[in-house]
């Protein structure tokens, strides 16, 4: 199979990632529950992962970093933690449903009023977009770093910048980008930084968590065991306990923090260029094949290595079937959980096929693909 | 005979400060391990640092320079 679904999960991970999870299986006690050797060999690794994703984020403190499931819990956990009945909130048609259905759910359950970024014909939004939205009663801007159906990258240091200048709390949705782009909370004025470990941090899937910036209160979205102040019958306030109530998936994290020493160790720029050298190879390759319809803005911004396009008027899910069984391409057809920005493409009824590299493809994976397209597009 | 010695306890707002605190001091060469909390700080559960009790002035000038957080240090007497 060639494998370019990535901006779903990373199938190819690290062998070091693998390799870490099965000795945690082997030796791991509970983090945060006792000081015997197999809770310590527990909260160790869980440590040192929170000491990796502070030093790959700029994140102000390991105790900053909160480990969840997945994003869309960092989300839920951001959202529904800072914003109060009333509040204004900026966004964009870029956002996946994990930033939309939290916050439509607030506008039903707490009165939060939604604006909502419009793209340019290339599916690009611009900071002044944003900006353009915000009003005297607005608490914060939320985005995500990239599009998870074209890539397009938003300028994320430029509205950080807008942001701190409006004293708004600014929350960022970093599935498409973690570990492939460079982020530096501090630099960009980020105050919640959602990820997720098992797409671009090619960790295993259950990891993923939020780094909180420096002053930031986040109320808890669940409450429970936490290790420590048994008797209080409130969660306790200090980060990361605050809001890990629960055993945490120490197995994961495990794999998680072998998979971000990895990325630190090979380096961000160095994936980034790869994999955005392979996505640029494909759409050098389809962009010129007749009755295909590439989605995007290929000028040279910089973008996640996404590529989605449809062939003449194709349904996208037939596309991908015969991607899968003809050729033993696997990509993501149909809407992929962005509703807004395929309203905005125009591709609600025929959605998108979506190509997406990650760090582990080859150009021979790239070529095979477009001469798939190709053969699809020439009938 | 086990008898009770007196011992610096380290107590800590969340684990996290906790496994900083150990990895901290193994790195620098200072002694000490993570216990759980002994009753005299704090009744429920949670992990804590014992060292020496000697060595409280030295910890606390190292953790003010590093930004190291903890909840307080106290000397108790502790078995082994």
């Amino acid at each position: 199979m060639i494998y370019l679904d990535n901006a779903a999960t990373t199938l190819k991970k690290p062998p070091e990632v693998a390799a870490a999870v099965v000795k945690a299986m082997e030796t791991m006690g509970n983090a945060d529950r006792g000081s015997h050797g197999g809770a310590l060999a527990a909260a160790r690794p869980v440590y040192a992962c929170r000491e990796a994703l502070k030093e790959l984020f700029h994140a102000p403190g390991a105790d900053h970093v909160v480990f969840t499931q997945n994003a869309t819990e960092a989300l839920n956990i951001a959202i529904s933690g800072t914003l109060a009945p009333g509040d204004h909130v900026v966004t964009t048609d870029l956002e996946h449903n994990s930033v939309l259905r939290p916050l439509y759910r607030l506008e039903a359950e707490r009165g939060v009023k939604l604006s909502f970024a419009a793209p340019d014909a290339c599916g690009h939004v611009s900071p002044s977009a944003i900006e353009a939205l915000i009003r005297p009663d607005t608490r914060a801007i939320i985005c995500t770093h990239a599009s998870n159906l074209t890539g397009e990258v938003i300028d994320i240091e430029a509205v950080g910048r807008i942001a701190k200048a409006r004293d708004l709390l600014f929350i960022v949705d970093a599935s498409q980008t973690a570990g492939a782009l460079p982020i530096d909370m501090e630099r960009m004025g980020i105050g919640i930084l959602c990820f997720t470990g098992h797409k671009g941090l090619m960790g295993p899937q259950g990891t993923g968590g939020l780094c909180i910036g420096e002053g930031v209160e986040i109320r808890p979205f669940k409450t429970g065991g936490s290790g420590i102040h048994s008797f209080s019958k409130t969660q306790p306030e200090a980060y990361p306990t605050r809001l890990e109530a629960g055993t945490l998936n120490g197995h994961g994290i495990a794999g998680l923090g072998a998979a971000v020493d990895h990325i630190l160790k090979t380096g961000v720029d160095a994936i980034g260029q790869r994999e955005e050298m392979l996505m640029r190879r494909f759409y050098e390759g389809v962009s010129g094949i007749e009755g295909v319809t590439v989605y995007g803005d290929f000028s040279g911004r910089r973008r996640a290595a996404i590529v989605a396009l449809n062939i003449r008027d194709m349904d996208s899910a037939e596309v991908s079937d015969i991607l899968s069984e003809a050729y033993g391409i696997a990509t993501r057809p149909g809407a992929h959980c962005a509703p807004r920005m395929h309203e905005a493409l125009g591709t609600r009824e025929q959605g998108a096929v979506r190509f997406s590299f990650s760090y582990y493809n080859t150009e021979a994976d790239a070529d095979a693909a477009i001469n798939a397209v190709k053969e699809l597009a020439e009938g | 005979m086990r008898r009770k010695k007196p011992a610096l306890v380290i107590a800590f707002a969340s684990t996290a400060h906790a496994m900083r605190v150990e990895a901290f001091c193994a790195a620098a060469g200072l002694p000490g391990r993570l216990i759980p909390v002994p009753r005299e700080i704090t009744a429920g559960c949670g992990l804590a640092f014992k060292t020496l009790p000697e060595e409280e002035a030295h910890f606390r000038t190292v953790f003010a320079q590093e930004g190291i957080e903890y909840e307080g240090m106290y000397t108790v007497d502790l078995w082994g």
